[in-house]
Parts: C-alpha cells; structure tokens; sequence
C-alpha cells in the first residue's frame, strides 16, 4: 500500500485566504453585530482602587431617556463567581469573583452597576445619574509590603494578601551548588505590568430567545469553547441551551483567552430583560477591565564555575495577581516555571513562586505567559555570568547548552525536550549579524570614549508550547484538558469543511488548515473551507492560546484527514474492483496498480457517497471523518536573538540599529505566515523592553490609563527585523511543527536589555529597569558615574 | 437634531443626527458601513481612518455634521467596481495584515501617503504611519506592503 500526498502545499507561503474580507472591510467583528430591539449595556466602574460599597442606588438612572433598565451586583442575582480554571496548590487562597462588585470595590475598574438603554450614548449618559456611596479602604499596591504583617488585606476575610506558594526543587539541593561554585551572582529583575492591546476592543452580544431558554453570545474572544462551559456554570443557563460564537476576533495575545465579567453580565440582563444586549468596551475602560500581563518580581541567583560551567539555579518570584484569581491567573508563572533553565545543562534547580493579591486589575496570559519572564531572567543573568567569569555572552551559553546530539534531553526542571539545533541556530544568528565585526566597532567607540555606545545582546531561548499533554495539565491542577478536535466533512460537489476547535484571531488557521488538509487529501487548497468559532458548527475544542494551535489542532486536522483517505480507499476499492492493497493514492487520485487509468478521485468517492447507490455492502455513507490528538508531550521551539543598540548616554536615548533573530519552529506550514508571526511577537517584546508600563499612583489610580498615555509602539519606533529559520522537525506530532505565535516575543525582551545593557557597562551599569526609557537609561548612567 | 447631507463611498445620505454623533458612529450605527472600526477613545489607534474631501482624517475625531456637504471614502469603498486597488493587493500579497482590525484605517493612511508622496522610502512610510496602530505585524510586512504598491521593494 503506497500512500503518497504529494508536499505541495505545506511550505508553501500562501497568500491568506482570510484577507479578501478584511481588506475590504467585510468584516464580522462582535461590534457590527446588530440586531432588532438590541439594547446597548454601560458599565459603571468603580473610581478607586479600594473601597466598601455603603449604597449603589441606579433609579436615578432609569429616569434618564432612553434607559430601560438598570441593575446592581445585588440585582443582578443568580450570577455566581467568576472562575478560577488552575488552582494551583491545594491550599491556594481562591477569593469569590463577582461579576458585579456586591460589598467592595479590590481595583479602579472594578464593575460596580450597569445601564441597557435604546442607544450607546443614552447608555454611557445614564451611568452618570447611579448614585455610589464608597468608604475609602486602603490600597494595595506594593507585592512585599503586601506580604508583610498588618498590610491592609485586598480581602479582608482571606486574612492575607498571599494566593499561594509553589515550589519545584530539583537535582542536587542549591545550597550545595552554592558552597562548591565558584562564582555566584544574584540579581533581581522586575517585569513591569503590560497591557495587551489588541487592537479590537472587547464586545459581546447576547441575542435570547426567551420561550425555549435559548442564547446566542458572541465574544471577541479566542476561547469559545471554554467560555460555553463556563457560562453555563456562572450564569445556570444549561450548556446546550448557550451557543457561543467568536466572530471575527481582532487580535488576543491572551487578553481574549479569559472568562470576562462582561459576558456574564450580558447574559443575565438579556435573560432579564428578555431582549438583546450588546456592550463593547472603549479603549480606555478596556485598560481597567481587561486582563493585564507579566507583573513580577524575580530575585534569581546563579552558580556557576570559573570557567563558566552552571552548576545551578535559584529563582524566588513575587507575582502580582491583581484584585481576583481570573481563568488561569496563578497559572501563569508556573508555565514559566520549568522554562528558567532554558537550554542549559545544571545540577541544581530551585523555585519557588509566590501570588499576591492587589488592588490592581487582574492579571493573566499575555503573549509568552511566562515564558517571557523566565526567559528574561536566565538570559540577563547568563550576562551578568559572563561579565563575571569574563567570557564572550555568546561563548557562556555554547558551554553551557545542551548539544543537538544530546536529545531527546531530560532537563533539570523536569521537560524531556524532544529536539533543538542550538549550535545551528546561533551560528546562523551571528553570521547574518556579523557578529565579530560589531564587536569590533564597539571596541573601538568604547576606546574612543564615544557618547554614543553601541551594545550587542543576545538572547537564546527555548518554551514549551502546544499546551498540551492533558495528564501534565491534571498534574499541574489545571481544570480541562489540551486537546484538540478535527472533523473533515467531504462534501457531494466535491468541497471539503475542515471544522476545527482552535479559534484563529489574526492567525491565518483558515490558510494553514487548508494547505494541511489539502495535501493529506489531494484536493485543491481552494477547494478547501475552514469552520470555527462557532460552539454549533465546530462544536468540540480547546481553543487558541500558548502556541498550541497548529501543534495540536493542526496535527488533529492532518490525522482526521488521513482518517478519511482511508475510509475513502475502501469505497474507491469496491468502485474500481480492486483489493485495497492494489491501489495507489497520490494527488487525491487512487488508482489500481498496474492500470492508472481505472481510477477515482477522492472527490468522486464523495459525492458516491452521497448516492450511495453502490457502496460495499453495510459500509455507512460517508467518508467524514473526525480525530481528537492528546499530545504526549509538548513542542520545543528554540532560536537565538541578536539586538545592536546604539545607546546615546547624554540623552538616555536608544536606538535599535540591527535585530537578527533565528528561530526553529519545526517545520514550516506557511513560511510568510511564519514570519509574521515573529516580526509581531518582536513588537511586542521589545515593545516591553522599550516602551510599555502600565503605571498607578499611589492611591492605586491606572496613571497610563489611555492610548495616549501608555505607548503602543508604531511603525516609527520600530526597525526593520532580519528573521531567519532553522528547521529542526519535532517528534511529538506527525507534522513536525512546534509553535511560532510567541517565539518573539520571549527572546526579544531580553535581547534588546542586553544589548543596553552591554553597551553601558563599560560605564559601571549592570541593569537598567525595563522599560528602558531615555529617562531610566540617563539615570542609570549618571548613578554608575556618581 | 442636524440635518446632514453626505456622501459616502458614492452614495449621498440625508440624515437627521446629533450634533454630539461621532462620524465613525455615523458611519457604523446609522449607515451601517461597518468596515471602519473603532480602536481607541483618544484618536491615537487611527483604525477609524476615511478620507473626507480628499485629506484622511480619523473619523473617531471628527462630528458628523462636520461631514455635512462632504465626501468620504471609507475602505469599503476602496475596491469600487470590485477591483481591488493596489494597496489591497499589496496587503494580501506581502501579508500586511493578520487579524485585520488596522487594515482599514492603515489602508486609508497609506493611500493618503502614496497620493502625496508616490514613491515613499521605507523610512517615509513608517513615519507617514505613526497615527496608524498595529499589534499583529510588527509592522515590517506593512512598510512591505506599501512599497510594493508605489512599485518599490523594502531593502534592508
């Protein structure tokens, strides 16, 4: 039995199919969605970080034209707590959530009251009228003092701020490595809070049919199916009567892979009021209302021997919760948790974390969701290792590192990486950047006692994505499963619908799971649709988030058409009266060996499908076919990252003046997709290495509360990226794919910091706070030279 | 209420508005062009972007009755007889978009650079788009993009 798809299609750098309505503005976003009798919800939101609700009158508000109905928390009963998805240690500290504040307010933003009235203005105007008595509780705001004894609670009847404390120890115990190293280095790194930023801002609506107790939610989230499940438990609606649908989303990085307030809330009033509801956020209430990113303190030691050999590795975090545990909170810096040894080989590995509660807005997934943080930690301490030990950044990390012969690797933290090239990778890196020649410049301006330094950082990195193996995940408390559904449906005419359970939001699966399914099936990739987003049409999956679609969905959709070929293959047999075994399949024709004339296309054996007017007898007229794909393990992309900054130290300013990043992401379906999804993920990460902070005063206040005030960067800031690729295939899937939607952002973070960081030590500087701003690089100058 | 006559993408509409309403909410909720979306709330974002009377404006910053007796393209109508223009090709071509959400509004202001400046260098393009914000790409594949639509290549 020959079964040869012919690779035509994987590889391919396909124009996306998704384009032609976005770039015509054909487009579904939840916004546009309108529908008769529709009501517009606003949300009144607290003022202050802390406060106890005395009285919450909206009467005044229904007095307001246009208004039909106003609701508390206490109105609005029924609603249970926002959920938790991944308790991560038994005794975790796991405060109530509601969607609407009933007794105290834990972070400016938090819901207080909401308005439906016949228009969007009407709706905002009304809040205004709702009468709010608070008493002024104290903030939280500081992750030590909030663990100190008599620090004001964020709640009050928890009797600490502290969520929980998760350890890992592993190999020899550290204290050990730290007697026989001999060098030691301690450093602690701060990961200023992000804010995420898609550029779509959150929307629901909610259309009820009231006499059979039926909804419709539409969400510009990129978990649908999880939401569905969780809907049903928050607001009582059974599961099958809720069908949630994820229109067009634009944009995510996390913040959409959330089980929002908001959502609740629409459905409760539309149940309420029996009509349909929409509310979509504005920029501005988005920054208090959705979910934030990084937030964390990491005190990270390292030891090593004089010639650089690591012997091991302790990490303490501090990290910041926020005001509620939201779907995967304290999850987070655990999926950072095995990632902070990163490629290299140690004998010791120690850390723990610790969640905090303040009176901040919630924190979870932000694009890496801690991967970022860990990889930021190791790789700035490997510099200061090697500025230490006096060795060349580049060359600590090749001592260090696990060989390419060495895999399948058992790290100290636990992973069995399964594949990486890091040799291959970094030589590439250094060549395109012309390392050595840039060394030499910089030697020569530091002879020169230029003003303007030039620095080179580098940064390797690895991550475990494609979440994932859903024993791992019960291990680690999480609450579902990692995987994900395929069904191939072969239509009469000859058409093919790939239903998947990922949820794109701007990345290409539609193009990606055409050319997959394509070459499996021999069809034209035009010939190909892609459903999603839609718990009725694509009624099974986990959704899209931590580098995970293409690993796991896109492998299910590889093995769901492989299935149908198949089943294809028994009826093609009994057409052309052959034994299965005599027939060839390739370019979705089979054909009897020997006489390549008797054939039948895969397409034709649908639509005999369809008659079924001559199928082997008691075979089920289909050839449909559908697989779930439970990975056993995760996928490992890796890749080297080279920034060159050039560093003025009167004005603090930096420029970036070359990034050379080499990345392995396995095989490649869709190269320019590929590449696409780096240059944004460097955005970003350089973005939180230049730019980005959310900040609050000190009365617990979102200070960078607008788009004006927090600095998205734009084309302007940014240069132009050389990105590159090495292709190592991963062994856990069939497709040797590994993830790619956050490889930039993890390795550029702390690739630009070292880069600053290396262009100012010569000048006794040994850290710059991130975002290193013109200000904090001039500061950090002038201390050094002080 | 103001009465306002506008036309857009080839149509004049005659409505009774608001003096407050928005022309992004204009052309959203009362035309149902809902091509032009809205990013922010401080006309940073420029997703909103359209043309009026030949200049992009954000339309999130502009009133409706500001657009009265005006004319205003909006991406959706870009590709007028179905033909789409060569910024839309460009876009699709060199992948000058994933989720999408800026595309309308980097359309606009990247037609609005071609108009005054045909053949911009990388650079031009990049600052010519300061008001236009992307999360998704980075931004390289949209300079990409926008050269490939003036007839240039992007050379490092």
């Amino acid at each position: 039995m020959t079964d040869q798809a012919v690779a035509s299609e994987v590889g391919r750098a396909r124009p996306r199919k998704e384009d032609a309505r976005l770039i015509t503005g054909q487009t579904n976003w939840t916004d546009n969605i309108s529908v008769n009798g529709m009501l517009h919800l606003a949300i009144l939101r607290s003022p202050m970080a802390h406060a106890r609700i005395e009285r919450v009158d909206v009467s005044p508000a229904l007095e307001r034209p246009g208004v039909v109905a106003a609701f508390s928390g206490r109105d609005l009963d029924g609603l249970g707590s926002l959920p938790c998805a991944w308790p991560v240690t038994e005794d975790i500290v796991l405060p109530d959530h509601p969607p609407i504040a009933l007794d105290e307010v834990r972070h400016a933003g938090d819901p207080v009251a909401v308005v439906v009235a016949r228009d969007r203005y009407a709706a905002a105007d009304a809040l205004e009228a709702i009468e709010v008595d608070y008493e002024p509780l104290p903030p939280v705001l500081d992750l030590e003092a909030a663990l100190a004894e008599g620090s004001p609670l964020v709640h009050s009847d928890k009797g600490t701020n502290r969520s929980y404390v998760w350890p890992l120890k592993t190999g020899e115990d550290f204290d050990s490595v730290r007697r026989r190293a001999e060098v030691t280095v301690k450093r602690r790194y701060v990961h200023q809070r992000l804010i995420p930023n898609a550029m779509e801002p959150r929307a629901v609506v909610v259309t009820p049919l009231a006499a059979s107790g039926e909804y419709t939610l539409y969400s510009s989230t990129q978990i649908p199916h999880i939401l569905r499940i969780m809907m049903a438990v928050v607001t009582g609606i059974p599961e099958h009567k809720l069908r949630v649908i994820a229109p067009d989303v634009g944009g995510g990085f996390g913040s959409k892979l959330q089980v929002y307030g908001e959502e609740a809330i629409a459905l409760a009033v539309a149940r309420r009021v029996g009509r349909p509801v929409k509310w979509t956020e504005s920029r501005s209430e988005g920054y208090l209302a959705t979910h934030h990113g990084r937030g964390m303190i990491q005190d990270v030691e390292i030891a090593a021997m004089r010639d650089g050999r690591l012997l091991g590795l302790k990490v303490d975090l501090l990290t910041d919760m926020g005001a509620y545990l939201m779907l995967v909170t304290p999850g987070i810096p655990i999926l950072g948790a095995f990632m902070y040894p990163a490629i290299y080989k140690m004998d010791s590995y120690d850390f723990t974390c610790t969640g905090v509660f303040t009176t901040r807005t919630p924190t979870d997934a932000y694009r890496g969701a801690g991967r970022p943080e860990a990889t930021y930690a190791i790789e700035r301490i490997m510099d200061e290792l090697a500025a230490e030990v006096d060795l060349d950044p580049v060359e600590l990390r090749r001592r260090n590192w696990i060989r390419h012969e060495e895999f399948p690797y058992t790290t100290i933290a636990g992973l069995t990486y399964d594949s990486g090239n890091y040799e291959a990778a970094t030589g590439k890196a250094i060549a395109l950047f012309e390392y050595d020649k840039l060394r030499a410049e910089q030697a020569d301006r530091n002879a020169r006692g230029d003003t303007v330094r030039l620095g080179i950082g580098v940064s390797t990195y690895t991550e475990m994505c494609g979440l994932a193996p859903s024993r791992v995940l019960g291990d680690l408390r999480y609450a579902a499963g990692g995987w994900e559904a395929a069904t191939i449906r072969m239509l009469p005419t000859g058409k093919v619908e790939v239903v998947t359970g990922t949820s794109p939001h701007g990345q290409g699966h539609v193009t990606s799971w055409s050319q997959i399914a394509a070459d499996v099936l021999g069809v034209p990739f035009e010939d190909v649709e892609v459903v999603h987003g839609d718990t009725k049409a694509a009624p099974q999956g986990m959704d899209t988030y931590g580098s995970r679609s293409l690993v796991v969905g896109g492998a299910a959709v590889h093995h769901a058409a492989q299935k149908v070929v198949a089943k294809a293959r028994k009826i093609a047999a009994h057409l052309l009266e052959a034994s299965e075994q005599d027939l060839d399949f390739a370019d979705g024709v089979f054909s009897v060996k020997g006489s390549p004339e008797a054939r039948k296309t895969i397409q034709e054996v649908a639509f005999e499908t369809f008659t079924s007017h001559d199928l082997p007898d008691g075979m089920e007229p289909t050839i449909n076919a559908e697989h779930l794909v439970d990975p056993d393990n995760f996928s490992y992309p890796h890749g080297t990252h080279l920034c060159a900054v050039e560093v003025d130290t009167e004005t603090g300013r930096t420029k970036i003046r070359s990034y050379v990043c080499v990345d392995d992401v396995g095989r490649v379906v869709n190269p320019m997709i590929v590449e696409g999804q780096v240059h944004g993920g460097l955005a970003q990460g350089i973005a939180q290495a230049l730019f980005e902070e959310a900040v609050y005063d000190e009365e617990g206040n979102l200070v960078t509360g607008t788009m004006a005030d927090y600095l998205v960067p734009s084309a302007a800031d940014l240069p132009e990226f050389v990105t590159e690729r090495t292709e190592t295939p991963a062994t856990s899937n069939p497709l040797g794919v590994k993830g790619v939607g956050e490889a930039g952002t993890i390795a550029s973070t702390p690739a630009v910091v070292n880069a600053i960081v290396d262009a100012l030590r010569p000048l006794g500087v040994h850290d710059v706070r991130m975002p290193c701003t013109p200000e904090r690089v001039w500061r950090a100058v002038r201390e050094a030279r002080s | 209420m103001t009465r306002i006559s506008v036309k857009v993408d080839g149509t004049t509409y005659q409505d009774e508005v608001e003096p407050r309403l928005l022309l992004v909410h204009y052309l959203r909720d009362r035309l149902g062009l809902t091509g032009t979306p809205i990013g922010c709330d401080t006309s940073n974002c420029g997703a909103c972007t359209v043309d009026l009377d030949g200049v992009s404006v954000k339309s999130c910053s502009v009133l409706a009755v500001q657009a009265d007796g005006g004319e205003v393209t909006t991406v959706q109508g870009l590709a007028g007889d179905g033909e789409l223009t060569a910024l839309q090709k460009a876009f699709h071509e060199k992948h000058g978009l994933q989720c999408g959400y800026c595309t309308p509004g980097m359309l606009m202001a990247a037609r609005d650079l071609l108009r005054e400046n045909p053949h911009p260098s990388s650079d031009e393009v990049r600052h010519a788009l300061e008001g236009n914000l992307c999360r998704c790409t980075g931004y390289q594949n949209i300079v990409r993009a926008v050269m490939a639509a003036s007839g240039q290549e992007v050379t490092a």
